[in-house]
């Protein structure tokens, strides 16, 4: 079977694979772009694991097809640190224990960030509702949801 | 998976050509939030994909020279919702389709897809229903309109002819004093799937009812159009004999299944609690605006 020719923009930065048609952009990143960062738990979209953002667009990387990044901007959670330095989310995540066995964490961060882009001053409901396509079963949620409201009202601030 | 091929055009014309010459095989990606999952599942395998969101009419909200809307099929629920004015024009299309999935799921699933999916559980059907959106469709035979509810033929399946797509929704104009709403029962708060939904478009002029329109879903093997309904509540003031009598008529239409989600007896009465609820919230919103 031939494979497909994708080019596309990976966390500001050009890239192109190569992929099966049917391989969907959660196969594509952590197979030939190796970045194992984007999780894989349903592969239905009901758990978010594995969410990314396409010209700044909150998705499920395993309902999206690998060649459908053509000409689009994907970002992952590999994009989200400068460097070394963590994203506010990150570290406050880290900061109040928002997360235990990590499998739900990337999809988390990368859910929240797309909402503070777009609403920097969420209300708790909004944070609740936002995420409600984020599974995590560890943390109850609250945690995660406290870090969220708390990284937003110190961005605000700064 | 066996071999498949996937085609994005930037024109309809290319797109109902491959997608004709494909025939069975093929499948129209446009969310994919449904046909990946199907995929992934094994229960569909398509040979030929065609991905419709290149082309610019099939992923465009226009104003039309009316004041109507038309929204192409493959809009993600995602843009109709950052749109500047639809959602203050048809704010039940809109919080029907913005209740499709989460959030990473609102990012690609449009209106179209829910509609060619076929389930009689499709969220923004019913409020499309009730708003009396017409649907164009483009196949080997050129372009057709369709009402959107002769689309739906039963669970999964629509009366699309072999080889045409949806191309876009186009919602009439609204007169003064008109509004909409959906609502739907689920047992959570978010993420299910409806027991029953219900979409009530309106028009009140000096607090009586002169038009209305009302859409159910999940109750039948389609999405319903109840004209009893809606005749119950014209020329109303919307008093409790007039919200009952539509209530009655919703209950009649239903012919629902018996699922883990709720019982034929249990949908039959939902349906029309919440006809009573959902044309509350239409009416209040209609008499805002005057």
């Amino acid at each position: 079977m031939a494979k497909v020719h994708v080019t596309t923009t990976i966390n500001g930065e050009p890239m192109e694979f190569l992929c099966e048609p049917s391989d969907t952009m959660l196969d594509a990143l952590r197979g030939p772009l190796a970045l194992t960062g984007s999780k894989e738990g349903c592969a239905s979209g009901d758990c978010g694991a594995c969410s990314i953002t396409i010209d700044d667009r909150l998705v499920c990387s395993c309902l999206m097809l690998a060649v459908e990044s053509e000409g689009h901007e994907i970002r992952t959670i590999e994009g989200l640190a400068q460097g070394e330095k963590l994203h506010p989310l990150q570290q406050k995540f880290l900061e109040m224990a928002a997360l235990q066995c990590g499998i739900c964490t990337s999809g988390m961060l990368v859910a929240s960030d797309a909402l503070l882009k777009k609403n920097p001053d969420p209300s708790e409901e909004e944070v609740r509702f936002w995420l409600a396509g984020n599974l995590c079963r560890c943390t109850g949620y609250d945690k995660i949801v406290r870090a969220v409201m708390e990284t937003a009202a110190e961005m605000r601030a700064n | 998976m066996t071999e498949l091929r996937y085609l994005a055009p930037d024109t309809l014309d290319e797109a109902v050509g491959a997608f004709a010459k494909a025939g069975s095989a093929a499948r129209i990606l446009a969310g994919g939030t449904d046909l990946l999952v199907q995929m992934r599942s094994g229960v569909l395998k398509p040979g030929v994909i065609v991905d419709i969101k290149k082309i610019p009419e099939v992923t465009a909200i226009e104003q039309t020279a009316d004041g109507g809307f038309r929204v192409g099929a493959a809009v993600s629920g995602m843009a109709l919702a950052e749109h500047e004015t639809f959602g203050k024009v048809w704010p039940g299309v809109l919080e029907a389709v913005n209740l499709i999935g989460s959030k990473q799921v609102q990012g690609r699933a449009s209106a179209g897809g829910n509609l060619c999916n076929g389930s009689p559980a499709g969220d923004s059907v019913p409020a499309m229903v009730a708003a009396g959106a017409i649907v164009t469709v483009q196949g080997p035979d050129g372009r057709r309109e369709m009402k959107v509810e002769d689309v739906p033929a039963g669970p999964g399946r629509t009366n699309l002819k072999p080889g045409e797509i949806l191309v876009s929704f186009t919602l009439p104009p609204r007169p003064p004093g008109s509004s909409d709403a959906y609502l739907r029962m689920i047992p959570r708060t978010e993420m299910d799937i409806a027991v029953v939904g219900c979409g009530v478009s309106l028009t009140m002029k000096d607090g009586i009812v002169t038009a209305a329109r009302i859409g159910l879903g999940a109750v039948a093997p389609t999405v319903l159009l109840v004209e009893d309904a809606a005749n119950a509540l014209i020329g109303s003031k919307l008093d409790d004999a007039a919200l009952a009598k539509a209530a009655a008529a919703c209950s009649a239409a239903c012919r629902p299944i018996d699922d883990k989600r709720g019982t034929i007896a249990y949908r039959v009465k939902v349906a029309g609690v919440l006809l009573k609820r959902t044309a509350a919230i239409a009416a209040q919103r209609a008499t805002q605006k005057n």
